[in-house]
């Protein structure tokens, strides 16, 4: 039989999954069901939400209450349930351009709610579903099918904007640092309120050939080379910063949490009554 | 709708455990093994040497496909 | 219990019904002439321990009480023509994954954003066909204060019995409008709930239709852990690309209306036994032409009136019975014919249709529908 964490959190029967070889989704997932297991959470209170894409495949596979829901609407969705029954753990499982391009505004409500719902966003940096067009976390210049000659636009900083929309945890960690993924996804479940994980994941088949980044182990090379620990970057210099990216934990200020907010009132008008 | 007997096609090399038929080839565990215990063979993961295998993980924690993981540690009673 | 006699507007009638039957949630997003429900619905739920929140977006109201809904809490949302075309995706989910949920659209003028403050009914053909492919859906259609209030109950009902998305196309003037009104004591009220499953969460296959087509539904995280998507899914609720998979469960979903027309479509009719000339109309316009049959009576015009409560599904049986014994059916609308296409497909070959259409903003009055009458006498 698989390892004893499939066993436990994956339907087994479901296995193989879709995705491509070497694609980070998998390595994600696992982390997911390593930081649930961590977390002890009860998988009859765990409902897990997603929308359309690549990454939005991997609740089918996971041994949960899963929703599999419309492109960029999984945060809504997810919002929905929560509010009914804030004594479930929401996880919301996006990918960049579901969460970032058609599900952006959904993203940054979530986030300014601080509703309890723990996001991770599969990064792959590409729409990868539906054959490899840029998203709106494609780096500039980088290539797509939609951007052949370049892409010209801007690619969000994710973490900032989760968490300059409000999120009260906020943490980026890639597929090749999976052991970190865990640990911060499941500070994430802790936080009451909005969790979002940014989860850099490889895509070799777009992505990755599109923009010349070689093969699967030459992506996760390049994450484990250009990678930096937030907490380590604050002693290094800007030339040895030159180039990298940061991981880690980026923020944890617990505030109040969006359903429990309601259930104040809820409470109060009783009272009143 | 009779759940696929999962059980079937694995490989277990005592301190690790291959299930070649959820194995893509992809090779990162190769890659990443620290002491360099694994190899490919036609697109499949295979022990190149279980000794040197020191059941650290770092196959399991990166496989995508979850075809490979660490079997029984050696002070772990069969349950 | 004293009778309670009350002056309320339609939208107040409306989040009254969905209390009553049951709503324990509400997402929605403001729009005119839909905002008082929102604003009421926010007053109310928290009072008997439901919930309501404002989302971003009416694409997002919509996905919220789908969520809600799974978890075992009666849902709703309300909206006008903008907002119910942001809602159509998501509604065509609800129609998939047969999820219960209430829309309400009071309509204005449209398109875009048109006459925001003023009734029209030109969302008719859009509440049947809003959203993309063969799906499910039912429309109910108020004319009073008090109707709004039954066809909530009754929306609630029909979507929690069938898990078909139901809509309550209502407009403007029906929703802002204020009634004295006489609401019935819950008691006397038949509530619907739907159906759980008795089974081990091991055996359950949460899309396996029962004889009505139905399959049970267990409410998230309550022990059974299942899997629910918009995709084309067999009955363990998991994705298929089989072709027979997709054709079974397409007609299983038409059919739960198919199957159960009976129970699901009502209409009003009066004068019909003798009648020489029959208006058909619903919604706001019926009111005019309850006068116009009564001018045109009072002139010795054998003038019939048919109402249908449930514009989808129509009912076709009941209109193409009565088109055998008239010379002409006249259907009013505030649109530039869109219901009349139903009464014409199923009665050219049999009776004279005539239209009478208004898009200006303006409700159609009787005497538009006597005038119209006599020029085809």
């Amino acid at each position: 039989m698989p390892s004893a964490l499939v066993e436990k959190y994956f339907r087994a029967d479901k296995l193989p999954q879709i995705w491509c070889p070497g694609c980070g989704h998998g390595i994600v997932t696992r982390a997911i069901a390593a930081a649930i297991e961590k977390a002890g959470l009860d998988k009859d209170k765990v409902c897990v939400v997603s929308g359309i894409g690549c990454s939005s495949r991997a609740p089918g596979y996971l041994d949960f209450n899963t929703l599999h829901t419309t492109h960029g609407r999984a945060l809504a969705f997810a919002t929905g349930v929560k509010l009914a029954h804030p004594e479930l753990k929401v996880i919301v499982i996006t990918g960049d351009g579901d969460c970032t391009a058609i599900g952006g505004n959904h993203f940054i409500h979530a986030c300014r709610r601080n509703i309890g719902i723990t996001t991770i966003l599969y990064n792959n940096n590409i729409y990868g579903m539906t054959g490899g067009q840029y998203s709106p976390t494609t780096p500039k210049f980088e290539k797509g099918t939609t951007a052949p000659y370049g892409n010209i636009d801007k690619a969000f900083d994710v973490c900032n904007l989760a968490s300059s929309a409000g999120a009260t945890y906020v943490g980026r960690s890639t597929a090749y640092h999976a052991a970190l993924l865990t640990s911060l996804v499941q500070n994430g479940l802790n936080n009451d309120g909005f969790s979002l994980i940014e989860a850099i994941s490889g895509c070799p088949t777009y992505y990755g050939r599109k923009n010349k980044k070689g093969d699967a182990v030459n992506m996760m090379e390049w994450y484990k080379n250009h990678a930096v620990n937030i907490a380590a970057a604050s002693k290094m210099t800007p030339e040895a910063l030159e180039g990298k990216f940061l991981i880690g934990e980026f923020k944890n200020s617990p505030e109040p949490e969006y359903t429990s907010e309601y259930q104040k009132i809820i409470d109060r008008m009783k009272k009143e009554r | 709708m009779e759940k696929k007997d999962v059980k079937a096609g694995e490989i277990d090399h005592g301190k690790l455990v291959i299930k070649p038929a959820w194995c893509k080839g992809c090779g990162i565990c190769v890659a990443f093994c620290p002491v360099k215990a694994l190899a490919l063979e036609n697109d499949k993961v295979v022990v190149a040497d279980i000794d040197k295998c020191t059941q650290c993980g770092m196959c399991e924690l990166r496989c995508p496909d979850f075809a490979i993981y660490v079997g029984r540690r050696k002070n772990e009673k069969k349950a | 219990m004293k009778r309670k006699h009350r002056l309320m507007q339609g939208n107040e009638a409306c989040v009254e019904g969905a209390i009553a039957a049951g709503m324990k949630f509400y997402a929605g997003y403001p729009i005119t002439p839909s905002t008082e429900i929102a604003e009421i619905s926010a007053e109310k739920l928290p009072l008997v321990g439901g919930k309501f929140i404002q989302m971003e977006d009416e694409i997002a109201g919509m996905a919220a009480i789908i969520g809600a809904s799974l978890t075992g809490l009666k849902s709703m949302t309300a909206t006008s023509g903008p907002g119910f075309s942001l809602k159509q995706e998501n509604i065509g989910y609800a129609a998939i994954a047969e999820i219960p949920c209430v829309i309400v659209n009071v309509q204005r003028g449209g398109p875009s954003t048109g006459l925001p403050t003023s009734p029209a009914q030109g969302d008719v053909m859009q509440a049947r066909w809003g959203t993309h492919g063969d799906h499910p859906i039912i429309a109910l259609t108020p004319s009073s204060v008090r109707e709004t209030f039954d066809l909530t109950v009754r929306a609630f009902n029909l979507t929690e019995k069938y898990r078909v998305p139901v809509i309550l196309l209502m407009d403007e003037v029906i929703g802002h409008m204020r009634e004295k009104v006489e609401l019935p004591d819950p008691s006397e009220l038949t509530i619907i709930d739907r159906k759980r499953p008795t089974c081990s969460s091991e055996d359950y296959l949460p899309f396996m239709p029962e004889a009505d087509l139905v399959p049970p539904m267990a409410d998230f995280c309550t022990g059974y852990r299942y899997h629910v998507t918009g995709l084309i899914h067999d009955e363990t609720g998991f994705p298929s690309n089989s072709y027979q998979v997709a054709d079974q469960l397409i007609r299983r979903l038409m059919d739960k209306i198919e199957m159960h027309k009976e129970d699901i479509i009502t209409w009003e009719e009066e004068n019909t036994e003798d009648a020489e000339i029959l208006l058909l109309a619903y919604g706001c316009t019926a009111r005019a032409a309850k006068a116009a049959v009564k001018a045109l009576r009072s002139k010795g015009v054998k003038v019939g009136f048919f109402r249908p409560i449930t514009i989808w599904p129509f009912p076709e049986e009941r209109v193409r019975e009565l088109a055998e014994k008239v010379k002409t059916i006249v259907v009013p609308e505030m649109n530039l014919g869109q219901l009349v296409l139903e009464v014409e497909r199923l009665c050219n070959n049999v009776t004279k249709v005539e239209r009478v259409n208004k898009i200006n903003g303006e409700i159609i009055y009787p005497e538009e529908i006597i005038r119209k009458v006599e020029e085809v006498l």
